[in-house]
Order: C-alpha cells, then sequence, then structure tokens
C-alpha cells in the first residue's frame, strides 16, 4: 500500500504504542488477580469474569453490527468510523479464545449444568433438551464461526477497497452486510439466552436479546465515539472531522441511550403488569436488598443523565463534552451487565467482590491493547471508499 | 385611500450568489462591516448561517420543553385522578398509584403537547401565513427555492445607506445586487 493522507504519522503511532503497552499492563495484571480469584473462589471468579467478558464481547460485536449498519444506511457518520470499527472487529478472535474459562467454568457457573440438578428441578429437565453443556458449547463455538467468518469478509473486502477502489468492493460489502446482520440479530438473540438469560434458568423474557443487542449497539457508540475524539485531536484527523460529524454521531448515541430505556422499560411494564411467579422473581432479586440502588443508578445516570445532556445541540458538538459523556456511558454499560448477572447469585443482599473490578479491567486492558495494535495496520479512513470526499465535506458549506 | 408611508424609501439590498459558501463569507463580512439586520434566503438549510448570522432566538425549544413538562404533569395526574381518587379498583392487588402502568400515557402527553407545541410555535414565532414579503419584489429572488443564495441588508439596520449598502454588496462580488421595493 502507498502512503497517502491518512497513514497514520510516526509521531500518533509512537503515542497509540504507548497506551498499547500501558493497557497491555493493565491487562496482564488484571488477569494475574483473576487467577489469584480463581484459586480463593472460582465461583466468584467466574461470575465476575462473565461481567467483564460480556461486556468488552458485547462492545467488539456491537461494533460489528454498526459495520454492517453503516454499509446499508451509508451516510458520513459511518465512514469516519469506519476504520474504528474494523479494529474492533478484529478483536473477536481474541474473544474467543478468552471464552475457554467460560467453557471449562460452565458447571460451575450455571445453575442448569450443575451435577444432578435436573433430578431434582422439573423445569430445568423440561429444558435440558437445549439447555445441556455439549449443545451450548456446540452454539457458543457456531456463534463465533459466524462472528468471526463476517468479520473476516468485512475486513478483507474494506482492505481490498484501499488498494484497488472502484465501486466493486462496496457493492459486495453492502451485499455481505444485509444478510449478515439478519443472521447476527439471531445469533445475538441466543447468545444472550445461553450466555446470561439462562443464569436464571426458569426465567424467561421475549425481548431480552433485542435489549442485549441495543445494549452491545450502546457499547460501541460510545466507544468509538470516544476514540474518533481522540483521534481528531491530533493529525492526520485534525481538522478532517468536523463538528457536524460529531453532532450526527451524538444524535445516534442519543438515539441508542432511548431506545435502550424503552427496551429496558418494555421489559419491566410487561413482567410487573404480568406479575406472573415464573417471571417476577427476576424483578424481585434486583429491586430489593441493596440492588434497588443499582437499579435506580441505572435509569439516573445510564437514562435520565445521558439523556438530558445529549439533548443540547452544543454539547454534542463540543468535543470535550461528548467525549465525556460517552466514557461516562460506557462506564454504566458495564454496571448494567453487572446488575444482569450478579443478583442471579446474590439474592438476599447486595454484594461485590474485588474481582467484579478485576476482571472488567483486565479483559478491557488486554482487549484496549489488541484494539489499537489493529488500529494501527491500516490508514485512519477507507482512502477509496466511493462518496470519502463527500463524506469528509459534510457540514462545509462549499 | 392614504398607506403608511416606509420609513425609508425601499426595504433593502439584495445581493444573489451561486455559492452557500460564497453567502456565508458575504454574511460575516456583512457582521464584520456593522450590519445586523439581514437575513439570509437559501433553497435548502445551511447551518453556518445560524452561527454567522448571530440567529440566537431559542423561544421555540423552550416553548415545547414547558410543553412537554406540562403535558407529562398532566397525562400522570389524569391517571393518578382516574385511579386513585376517582374511581379507585383493585387489580390483582397492585398499588392504585401504579407508576409503571402509568408511564406510557404520560409519556405520550409530554410528546403530544411538545410536538404540537414545536409545529404550531414554529408557525406563530416566524409570522406565518404571510401572503406578502417584499423580497418577492426582486425578480430572480424566485431562484431562493431553486439555486441560488440571496443576502439582504434591510434599510431599518442603523448603518443602512441606500448607495453605501449596495456599493458594500457589490464589493462581496455577487452575481447580482437589486434593490428591494415595499
Amino acid at each position: 500500500m502507498t502512503p497517502n493522507a491518512y497513514t497514520i504519522p510516526d509521531a500518533l503511532r509512537g503515542k497509540m504504542q504507548r497506551y498499547q503497552g500501558m493497557a497491555l499492563v493493565v491487562g496482564v495484571i488484571g488477569l494475574l488477580l483473576c487467577a489469584l480469584g480463581f484459586v480463593m473462589s472460582p465461583e466468584q471468579l467466574l461470575r465476575s469474569y462473565l461481567v467483564g467478558y460480556f461486556f468488552w464481547t458485547g462492545l467488539a460485536l456491537g461494533c460489528l453490527a454498526l459495520l454492517m449498519m453503516q454499509y446499508l444506511s451509508g451516510g458520513a457518520w459511518g465512514l469516519v468510523i469506519r476504520r474504528t470499527l474494523e479494529s474492533a472487529t478484529r478483536t473477536l478472535p481474541l474473544m474467543a479464545l478468552l471464552f475457554l474459562p467460560l467453557a471449562f467454568g460452565v458447571r460451575t457457573l450455571y445453575l442448569w449444568a450443575h451435577p444432578g440438578i435436573t433430578a431434582t428441578d422439573a423445569v430445568i429437565r423440561d429444558k435440558s433438551f437445549y439447555l445441556n453443556v455439549p449443545f451450548f458449547l456446540v452454539r457458543a463455538v457456531l456463534y463465533f464461526i459466524i462472528w468471526l467468518t463476517l468479520t473476516q469478509f468485512l475486513n478483507k473486502w474494506s482492505l481490498d477497497e484501499d488498494r484497488e477502489g472502484g465501486q466493486l468492493w462496496a457493492k459486495k460489502l453492502e451485499t455481505l452486510s444485509a444478510p449478515g446482520l439478519l443472521i447476527f440479530v439471531l445469533t445475538i438473540t441466543f447468545a444472550s439466552v445461553d450466555w446470561i438469560m439462562s443464569l436464571d434458568p426458569h426465567w424467561f423474557s421475549t425481548i431480552f436479546g433485542l435489549l442485549i443487542l441495543v445494549g452491545q449497539g450502546l457499547s460501541a457508540f460510545s466507544f468509538v465515539i470516544a476514540v474518533t475524539i481522540l483521534l481528531a485531536m491530533v493529525p492526520p484527523l485534525s481538522g478532517v472531522i468536523s463538528k457536524k460529524h460529531l453532532h450526527d454521531l451524538g444524535k445516534l448515541l442519543l438515539a441508542f441511550v432511548m431506545l435502550w430505556a424503552y427496551l429496558s422499560f418494555s421489559q419491566l411494564i410487561l413482567i410487573w403488569s404480568g406479575n406472573l411467579p415464573e417471571e417476577i422473581p427476576w424483578y424481585i432479586n434486583r429491586l430489593n436488598g441493596g440492588w434497588q440502588w443499582i437499579g435506580l443508578a441505572l435509569l439516573l445516570f445510564h437514562f435520565i443523565f445521558p439523556f438530558l445532556m445529549l439533548l443540547s445541540q452544543s454539547l454534542k458538538k463540543n468535543p470535550k463534552a461528548l467525549a465525556s459523556v460517552a466514557v461516562w456511558v460506557i462506564f454504566l454499560r458495564i454496571v448494567d451487565v453487572f446488575w444482569l448477572v450478579q443478583p442471579n447469585f446474590d439474592k438476599a443482599a447486595f454484594r461485590m467482590s474485588w474481582m467484579d473490578f478485576a476482571a472488567p479491567l483486565g479483559i478491557g486492558g488486554l482487549w484496549l491493547a489488541f484494539f489499537l495494535y489493529q488500529l494501527r495496520q491500516r490508514p485512519l479512513l477507507p482512502v477509496n471508499a466511493p462518496d470519502l470526499e463527500k463524506a469528509l465535506a459534510h457540514g462545509r458549506p462549499h | 385611500m392614504t398607506e403608511m408611508a416606509p420609513s425609508s424609501a425601499i426595504y433593502g439590498v439584495m445581493a444573489e450568489f451561486e455559492t452557500p459558501g460564497q453567502l456565508v463569507e458575504a454574511c460575516k463580512k456583512a457582521r464584520a462591516e456593522g450590519y445586523r439586520r439581514m437575513d439570509a434566503y437559501t433553497p435548502y438549510p445551511v447551518e453556518e448561517l445560524h452561527d454567522v448570522l448571530h440567529l440566537h432566538d431559542h423561544r421555540v425549544s423552550l416553548f415545547v420543553l414547558l410543553a412537554g413538562l406540562f403535558g407529562a404533569a398532566g397525562g400522570y395526574s389524569l391517571l393518578y385522578y382516574c385511579s386513585a381518587i376517582s374511581y379507585p379498583l383493585n387489580v390483582g392487588g397492585r398499588p392504585l398509584n401504579s407508576i409503571p402502568m402509568f408511564i406510557p400515557i404520560t409519556f405520550e402527553c409530554t410528546i403530544l403537547l411538545a410536538g404540537l407545541t414545536a409545529a404550531i410555535g414554529m408557525i406563530v414565532l416566524n409570522g406565518l401565513p404571510k401572503p406578502y414579503h417584499p423580497v418577492f419584489n426582486v425578480e430572480r429572488f424566485v431562484n431562493a427555492s431553486r439555486n441560488r443564495f440571496f443576502l439582504c441588508i434591510e434599510s431599518t439596520d442603523p448603518l443602512f445607506d441606500r448607495d453605501g449598502t449596495a456599493r458594500f454588496l457589490e464589493s462581496l462580488d455577487p452575481d447580482e445586487v437589486a434593490e428591494v421595493a415595499h
């Protein structure tokens, strides 16, 4: 590839390498602490690990979804974040590897996989054609095959487009993205049932897959906004990313915040008004014994606060303020995943372990290091994408 | 029949530009020159104009916010009055003040009032419907809804001077400068 205007200059490359090193250190320390935690309490470690794993995998998967979405919708916003999205999807092989502790810990982590449970619990026995360890693992492998295949082609064709240009690759990417997104939504639905919902094998909610999907999209959007704003501070993207681009991304972030709240509330109102003994315990656990404060915090800080902030047009055009809101939402996303996972185990009262910090930090550090490594591999904008110039001129008088 | 005499002989002076970029530049220069009472006319929204013309009228936003809050309070009060005061009914042991069940209607009322206020507020504050506006006296102004961009400096501006303002606009390299009759 010949160097071009958006190849990463040496100054930025050095900076990325430094951050990558720092993230790697955090990751390694976090994972060493996880190993220590495993020795102390494998049960607790696996729960905390699931929180961290599900959040960071969800972030990468959200980026995969957004990548396909922006090929289908078009628009300048998708073009300026495309390389960030691609780099995030290329971390999925790492996440496939990091699934191994869960695969080995499935009998400890999931109630339905406890030895002998089917003899005493009729509901789990009835669900055991689906909720059994071999099928669980086969499904996980299948999800990763699908995600990695999509990642592979989306990244390969985009690189081909960089090299050769023309309309052909854009057409191919679009053609893959339409069915890809459909299959993707199905895999996320099943994966969220397998990995999170089945922690309480008696409980079910038909909106859950969609809720998880939107949560992942929200994490991904917050993350790419933060990264884009950081990149826009230095060459080669300084002056290229305009306020109008930020404004568009901020509007989409607002839409995802609202969609998350809408789906969360839809699930709550259906279960609350139904008040059925097989559904309501999930909320009773989460709205009692101290867990209700986390729930309230999610309502206030995961929805109302970012919602009110993002209403303001000037905030969406202010890089620092928008990035702060984005990072804030990322943090609350982890709290949300924590609230989905932990109350399944500590039903009586709120409890937190130091591993709930160590695992998300460890996995996150490793993930970020890998992400930065991937981000350095290509120019920061798809240089030969059709309409690149139009997308960059977006919002500028001409 | 006597008409009220306009305070000046003409409504203003108008310059025509080919591109939105030229128009934005012209607006900036006119601001720098000291002109305040002016308006730009374009076939589609040009976002920069908002800033360069210093259009900081946010009254619609404020009205929408107030109407939304009023709608929320009204919607919730309506439900509370119906379910808890006027006709209390025990539905499967749920509280009379069933907050989750009240949210959808509260939300709908918020959106309804805010939406109507946004539309009506925009129309009223724009002074619409307006059957007559002097800018249409310039023959080429029809192009403002096609492919031309116009800047009109109005005669009510303290700095306005029939010849001087026209000369100033000429200096901005427009396609045409025309006087706008009342």
